[in-house]
């Protein structure tokens, strides 16, 4: 049973995000925030493409900073041991570039990055142990694989959808590791939906 | 005859525009793909889903939604589900639920029988 499943009402823990420090890799910052053609380029659509962009890529950062947060909660809840802690970190560190290159790009798009959440609902009550908060992470992953799935084929830019494409693949690496780590066949088919 | 009355019968479902019955064990396994940004009990990225039946679009208390979906004027039930289910930025314009749909009419049937079943 997934957290996100459950019917009744959830203790919703507060806490606040930290803005993250990570250094963006290069290769990342030209992915998206470093094509300024994307932004200065023309629009046949009279700025509705780069609108619906900016929609989809704002609720693709909206996901991507409650990863952040999730990862936060699972990293301080002492459930976690090395090297799963480690990998907890690693992971929460990729969202937090998929964010900042998100936001950066939204910007040059002309857009209004979305926040972080000065607080976030997750199922604290139900982390138990490292095994629950694996779960609850593999749970967010494999919702994010969808997400960007269906996300992918709606860019009026095609680059933008290389670039989600790309986040999809790190996003499905992390569901596969986290399965692997739960005891579950890590990757159950030969396709994702 | 078997033949005949199966086909009228098919035809009679797919002109009135029915959903399928569909299997809430199946749905429960698409609704996966919806953890994103969706929770049962409680708002996320996009607003939680006990309580959709009935309520009107745009609606549920505190959450943040687009202009568009506030607008719609849609109530959901199965048959609304169902059309925005499938390709929700066609359904309606402007929704910040950037996702390509569910083009499956089986899927979204389980997907919306799992949906009425979780929340009992």
């Amino acid at each position: 049973m997934s957290f996100f499943k459950m019917s009744s009402p959830l203790a919703a823990r507060r806490f606040f995000l930290q803005r993250s420090g990570a250094v963006l890799s290069g290769a990342a910052v030209a992915l998206l925030a470093g094509r300024d053609a994307l932004a200065a380029g023309s629009d046949k659509n009279g700025g509705k493409s780069h609108a619906g962009d900016v929609r989809i890529l704002n609720t693709a950062l909206a996901a991507e900073l409650e990863a952040v947060a999730a990862y936060a909660l699972g990293a301080k809840s002492g459930l976690l041991q090395k090297p799963v802690l480690d990998l907890a970190v690693t992971f929460q560190g990729h969202h937090k570039e998929h964010a900042d290159v998100l936001s950066k790009t939204i910007q040059k798009l002309g857009g209004k990055p979305a926040e972080p959440k000065a607080q976030y609902s997750f199922p604290t009550d139900q982390l138990k142990s490292q095994a629950d908060v694996l779960r609850f992470a593999a749970g967010l992953e494999k919702g994010a694989v969808s997400a960007y799935l269906g996300a992918v084929p709606l860019f009026a830019k095609r680059e933008l959808s290389k670039a989600a494409a790309s986040i999809l693949g790190d996003e499905a690496m992390h569901w596969a590791v986290l399965r692997q780590a739960i005891g579950e066949q890590p990757v159950p088919s030969a396709f994702v939906s | 005859m078997r033949v005949t009355t199966a086909a009228l019968f098919a035809a009679i479902v797919w002109s009135s525009g029915a959903a399928a019955t569909g299997d809430a064990g199946r749905g429960e396994e698409i609704y996966g793909r919806c953890l994103a940004c969706h929770a049962l009990a409680f708002d996320r990225v996009g607003p939680r889903h006990c309580g959709l039946f009935g309520r009107h679009a745009g609606s549920v208390a505190g959450f943040s939604y687009s202009a568009a979906m506030k607008n719609s004027t849609i109530v959901w039930n199965e048959k609304t589900l169902d059309r925005f289910l499938a390709n929700p930025p066609k359904a309606v314009p402007g929704t910040t639920m950037t996702y390509a749909g569910i083009p499956d009419a089986g899927e979204r049937a389980d997907l919306i029988a799992y949906l009425k079943s979780a929340c009992r």
